[in-house]
């Protein structure tokens, strides 16, 4: 499996990271590199393996349904790049 | 005379009780030697406020004869991955300049309440994605070590603790903080005689340090010691209900428990761990390490963990996946910085935030962990690798059959040069090939200096244990420190 510069544009795009012609034409062979490196683990035979999902046995928890958080408006907005009136701000997104 | 900023955590600690020094002197002594020291850029924040007034409470507490908190007094160096309320929390990023969180993540919290002080927040590799501290985006962490070849070329601390690290070995603080997704505890103590323990996951909260690869993430104490990183483990662990991975058990007393007497223990030797190219040095001071087990009484026995070759892939795989998922978050609209280009509309605001925020490493991290969750590959690349995490897991799972702990080294090399290695991000990747598996599998592990390699640099031997067994591992990491004597210590050059 091979990326090119097409590809990392794509994944950039999904990724949401604006790079440039020559940032993809820099990526794509280092990227290359290293999943020609990763692609090593398909030589595993994992046929009748289960893939991980917690390496420490532990039960999840359930808390009681009931409010305990909230009411912190302002510390909530307090590292906001930009806010007004109480609420987080973007560029507009409905014309 | 000793000078106070060379005594450890017990030392300090004791001292403090007995009133043999003030915790304001103790404070006083360590604010200085850190404000000395800023050529080795292991500070991105210095806090002697809080250090101070942790002193005070600790001397009025001495002096009205109250019952002195476990780290009264012992000023520390917080990881700047750690939230801290109030002061900036970086992530050693630029896309978190500036942000001062509202909260206190529950492990800097829990070392506040046992009585310890913060000197500053400590530089890493950015989002702790790095060996060597060169991805900060507050500069290059160095080691106080040169090597004694009559160069001065500064060298890496490790990393991604590598702030930790440096400071320490440096005596600008008995301990600190430290956080290992793939080896980021122990290799920076390796790389710079310390010792470091990175405790089974889910001993210690994650809930306020900043993420990474959530199921990989355990934070951990590194000091000069094995005893002073008990005396900080017992501070940091314990469960939380604000994380959902936190277990749920009552924190051993590790420090009362120590006992370097290993007869009746079985420590195995992994014969995979002997990879090619490893430096002779290295190889013969795991032999020593062997001999040192015996000594304390150990039986030594070879065991096989098959699937070694392929813990370092598949965690390139796991590793960034979780940091894509996690790094969403930065958006630019919540909290860290906004870049808004004119004109632009809200995707492309995210994607110029994104681009100016994070640095080429976690870019190239993110655009991993995207690309092998993308539609059609995420079978070959992301389930394959957790099915391959449960074959080294299970690798372990046989080895406890057969043997209690595991002795490795701990890093393949002694500290590289900074710029040595940068810039191949793979042959970066491959130091963590001894540190990686254990990460994988969620267990306890542990780096204890061994020697000094040709050049006089610090060598570290890595014990591995059993889930939740971090006592064993701390008794085999003692027996090693007390028959390796390691007394070295960087000159000061600074």
């Amino acid at each position: 499996m091979s990326v090119d510069t097409a590809t990392v544009k794509k994944v950039a795009s999904l990724a949401r990271i604006a790079i440039t012609d020559a940032d993809a034409e820099r990526l794509a062979p280092e990227l290359n590199n290293i999943l020609g490196w990763i692609e090593q683990l398909g030589e595993v035979d994992t046929a009748s393996v289960e893939p991980m999902t917690a390496v420490i046995p532990n039960k999840l928890r359930l808390r009681d349904d009931v409010v305990n958080d909230g009411d912190i408006r302002e510390a909530v907005l307090a590292n906001a790049p930009a806010g007004e009136h109480g609420f987080f701000t973007v560029p507009k997104v409905i014309e | 005379m000793t000078q106070i900023t060379d005594l450890g955590v017990a030392a300090l600690r004791d001292g403090i009780r007995t009133g043999e020094f003030s915790a304001r002197e103790v404070a006083d002594a360590f604010i200085v030697r850190v404000s000395q020291a800023r050529q080795l850029n292991a500070f991105i924040v210095e806090t002697p406020e809080h250090a101070i007034a942790a002193a005070r409470e600790a001397d009025a507490a001495r002096a009205a004869g109250e019952t002195l908190k476990p780290l009264a007094g012992v000023p520390i160096g917080m990881k700047d991955l750690f939230c801290t309320k109030g002061v900036q929390t970086t992530a050693a990023s630029h896309m978190l300049e500036g942000f001062k969180p509202e909260y206190e993540s529950t492990v800097s919290q829990k070392l506040w309440d046992a009585g310890a002080g913060m000197l500053g927040k400590l530089n890493l590799d950015q989002f702790a994605m790095g060996s060597s501290n060169e991805t900060s985006y507050f500069g290059n962490v160095i080691s106080p070590w040169r090597r004694q070849d009559g160069g001065n070329a500064p060298l890496a601390p490790g990393g991604s603790s590598g702030g930790s690290s440096s400071a320490i070995s440096a005596r600008l603080c008995p301990a600190a903080t430290g956080t290992d997704t793939g080896g980021s505890i122990r290799q920076p103590a390796a790389f710079t005689g310390i010792a470091g323990i990175k405790p089974t996951y889910g001993r210690c909260s994650r809930w306020g340090v900043v993420a990474f690869a959530s199921s990989l993430d355990q934070a951990g104490p590194m000091a000069r010691d094995v005893r002073d990183c008990a005396i900080m483990l017992e501070a940091m662990a314990g469960f939380d209900a604000k994380d959902a991975t936190s277990l749920q058990l009552d924190v051993p007393k590790w420090e009362q428990g120590l006992n370097p007497d290993l007869r009746g223990k079985k420590v195995g030797i992994p014969k995979e761990y002997r990879v090619d190219a490893m430096p002779g040095e290295i190889e013969a001071l795991w032999q020593q390490g062997i001999d040192w087990l015996k000594d304390a009484g150990a039986e030594i026995v070879e065991v096989s963990l098959p699937h070694t070759k392929y813990a370092l892939p598949a965690y390139y795989i796991i590793a960034p996946a979780e940091a894509s998922s996690n790094l969403a978050r930065y958006d630019g609209v919540r909290y860290g910085m906004r870049e808004l280009p004119e004109g632009a509309n809200l995707q492309e605001m995210y994607a110029a935030t994104r681009a100016a925020g994070f640095g080429p490493e976690v870019q190239r991290r993110i655009l991993i962990g995207t690309y092998v969750l993308s539609a059609g590959f995420y079978d070959a690349y992301y389930t394959q690798a957790q099915k391959v995490r449960t074959l080294i897991a299970r690798d372990f799972e046989r080895a406890w059959l057969d043997c209690d702990l595991l002795l490795t080294p701990t890093a393949p090399s002694a500290a590289f040069a900074l710029g040595e290695k940068s810039a191949d991000p793979l042959a970066m990747y491959l130091n963590d090939v001894f540190t990686v598996p254990s990460s994988l599998a969620g267990i306890p592990a542990m780096s204890v200096p061994g020697g000094l390699d040709k050049d006089g640099l610090p060598l570290g031997l890595q014990i591995i244990g059993k889930p939740l067994d971090e006592q064993g591992v701390l008794n085999a990491s003692l027996a090693i420190e007390q028959r390796a004597g390691f007394t070295a210590r960087p000159g000061q050059w600074w």
